[in-house]
């Protein structure tokens, strides 16, 4: 994986975008639980990132979230419960099945302008560890441009990886790496 | 050096923790010998079974482990001579072996007294022989400085069985995690804790002159760059910029330390100036550039970046001009060392197997794997160039292996519980 920055954040927005304009496609397996709990127009996550073809322009309505406002204010005083997500190896793509979880977070951090967040970054334990450093780095640095595109203040955010140190799940095989590879938000 | 002194004054004794962690000692397992190593045979010495430590027994581990010797076994001896003159050559040439080494050992008021001499059954002569005087709690250390004597009289090469290694201890999970770094001798014996943490410590360096260690720390809940005196506990924070702070490696002379840092957006390569606290920049682009290593000339520095898209190294001198690219073999070479003498390059290369140790020559050329393990990490070279000590995986343990640089022998260094990780073996010390 090697983008220049500025494609680098182009691909993040796209994603986003894909994100958000590629509801109804394809469809992981939990796609359309959630999303629309809070009755704004944010996205109903589905599948889709990364293959580029979305144009939606509805979302990124970032001042929008008034709609929603009653019952969002509610749940959004509250440190979202579900606090890691998890990447594809060699990856920093967050997976469309944890957008909620992102927009979750997204929603609370711009509700408490006050509440601040640590991003860990955190990769399985294949390859050198201070590699995987800057990998971590790069997963949790990709959960950030989100949120700040979302209209988080960078001052809420920061970033801190640990490589490989840290690992959730002992053990070799993929069962143990796929809980590794992750980004936690720590309040 | 004022700054420096005046730096130092404001050093504290951190994590001295009043708890010792218990026994941190590594054992050795032989995992592969050489076909080619050498006959010899180390009579057990005369006056030792009274002694703490079986001298004769370290110097013959040491020497098998180092691949180049193949011991003759001690129910193999029929006859135990303890000096030159008693040495029957015939007796040990029927044996096979091609050098012997005999000795003896005694109490002084102060210490021990060993005395030692090295023959070549083949040529009928007495090579080496020297007497070695020891306070009491140094025999370990006669027995490594005979095995230095022995080694280097053979094979041309200096011994470097009185080096030490630093290494990080690990054990928990996620949240729950206690971290050690430890400096022990070359055979895993007389650990000692450096520093204790319920943070992530990585990457000990040491400094050339053997007297510091450069690691990072994750004490503060970020990571930090620290230097510390081995022996007295003094350390300075080196840097703590906002983001990585990691894989540091000081120059050949001691007054700069290359690092990783991505307090401008991206890992990049800088050098710190130990003396006054400033950072220059080496890379400049938007890829990951980390895990510098010093040439030992002083003149270039190795990195891993993935500029190309996969990892690979890259060598940058530091007289100027763009980083030249030195690896090509496969997608993922990473973590490079440079041989003593500056030729070679150890690194890390992901071939089919897996995560492996492996060789090339620092101008290009073929890429060999040396390692027969698969989860392989932080290779670091002896200071004399013949073994290569890493990372690995035993079961679900982390383990320290070493593999000779041909890759003709290898050994274990598994710790009782937890895992170990992260070696750096010591340059020279005497």
């Amino acid at each position: 994986m090697q983008l220049k920055p500025l494609a680098r954040s182009l691909a993040v927005a796209l994603s986003i975008v894909v994100i958000a304009g590629c509801s109804s496609t394809g469809g992981t397996q939990d796609g359309d639980s959630y999303g629309s709990q809070d009755g704004s127009s944010m996205g109903t996550s589905t599948s889709g990132v990364g293959t580029g073809t979305g144009t939606g322009g509805q979302y990124g309505s970032t001042s929008g979230s008034g709609a929603g406002a009653g019952a969002g204010q509610q749940a959004d005083s509250r440190i979202p419960e579900v606090r890691t997500i998890y990447f594809d190896f060699d990856s920093d793509t967050i997976k469309s099945e944890y957008e909620s979880v992102v927009m979750a977070h997204t929603r609370y951090l711009r509700a408490n302008p006050g509440a601040r967040v640590v991003l860990h970054g955190h990769t399985d334990e294949r390859g050198t560890r201070e590699y995987n450093m800057a990998l971590g780095e790069r997963r949790a640095g990709a959960v950030q441009r989100f949120l700040n595109i979302q209209g988080v203040s960078p001052s809420q955010m920061s970033v801190v990886s640990y490589g490989e140190e840290r690992p959730a799940a002992s053990g070799q095989g993929e069962t143990a790496y796929s809980q590794n590879r992750r980004v936690v938000f720590n309040y | 050096m004022q700054t420096m002194s005046k730096v130092w004054l404001f050093c504290v004794l951190l994590f001295i923790s009043s708890y010792a962690i218990a026994n941190a000692n590594l054992t050795i397992e032989i995992t592969r010998g050489s076909d080619q190593a050498l006959p010899i045979g180390i009579v057990p010495f005369s006056g030792g079974d009274n002694m703490p430590e079986d001298v004769a027994q370290i110097i013959q581990d040491n020497l098998e482990r180092s691949g180049f010797f193949a011991p003759l076994e001690r129910n193999s001896m029929f006859d135990k001579p303890s000096q030159a003159d008693e040495v029957e050559f015939g007796t040990w040439r029927s044996l096979d072996v091609r050098y012997l080494v005999v000795g003896s050992a005694q109490q002084t008021n102060s210490g021990y007294q060993i005395q030692f001499e090295l023959m070549d059954i083949s040529g009928q002569r007495r090579m080496i022989g020297e007497t070695v005087t020891v306070s009491a709690n140094d025999l370990r250390g006669a027995a490594h400085y005979i095995s230095d004597q022995i080694f280097e009289e053979i094979t041309d090469i200096r011994g470097a069985f009185s080096t030490q290694i630093a290494y990080v201890t690990a054990q928990g999970l996620g949240d729950n995690m206690q971290f050690g770094l430890y400096v022990a001798d070359a055979d895993g014996r007389n650990s000692q804790q450096v520093l204790t943490s319920d943070q992530p410590i990585m990457s000990p360096a040491w400094s050339p002159d053997g007297r510091k260690l450069a690691y990072v720390s994750f004490e503060t809940e970020r990571p930090a760059i620290y230097i510390q005196d081995v022996s007295t506990g003094q350390r300075i924070q080196a840097t703590s910029f906002e983001g990585i702070n990691g894989a540091p490696t000081w120059s050949p002379d001691g007054r700069r330390i290359a690092m990783s840092l991505s307090k401008d957006g991206q890992p990049e390569i800088y050098i710190l100036d130990i003396n006054n606290r400033s950072v220059e920049r080496i890379t400049q682009n938007s890829s990951i550039d980390t895990e510098p290593a010093w040439a030992p000339d002083g003149r270039t520095l190795l990195f891993t970046s993935d500029r190309s898209g996969g990892p690979q190294i890259y060598e940058y001198s530091l007289g100027g001009g763009e980083a030249k690219r030195v690896t090509f073999t496969g997608n993922y070479n990473a973590r490079a060392r440079y041989s003593p003498d500056g030729e070679q390059i150890f690194l890390i290369h992901r071939s089919s197997r897996g995560y492996q140790v492996a060789r090339q020559d620092r101008d290009g050329g073929r890429l060999v794997v040396i390692s027969e393990t698969t989860r392989d990490e932080s290779p670091s070279v002896a200071p004399n160039g013949t073994m290569v000590i890493f990372a690995t995986q035993q079961g679900s343990n982390g383990v320290l292996s070493a593999v000779s640089a041909d890759g003709r022998s290898s050994f274990r260094l598994p710790a009782a519980q937890g895992d170990v990780r992260d070696p750096a073996w010591s340059p020279f010390l005497n």
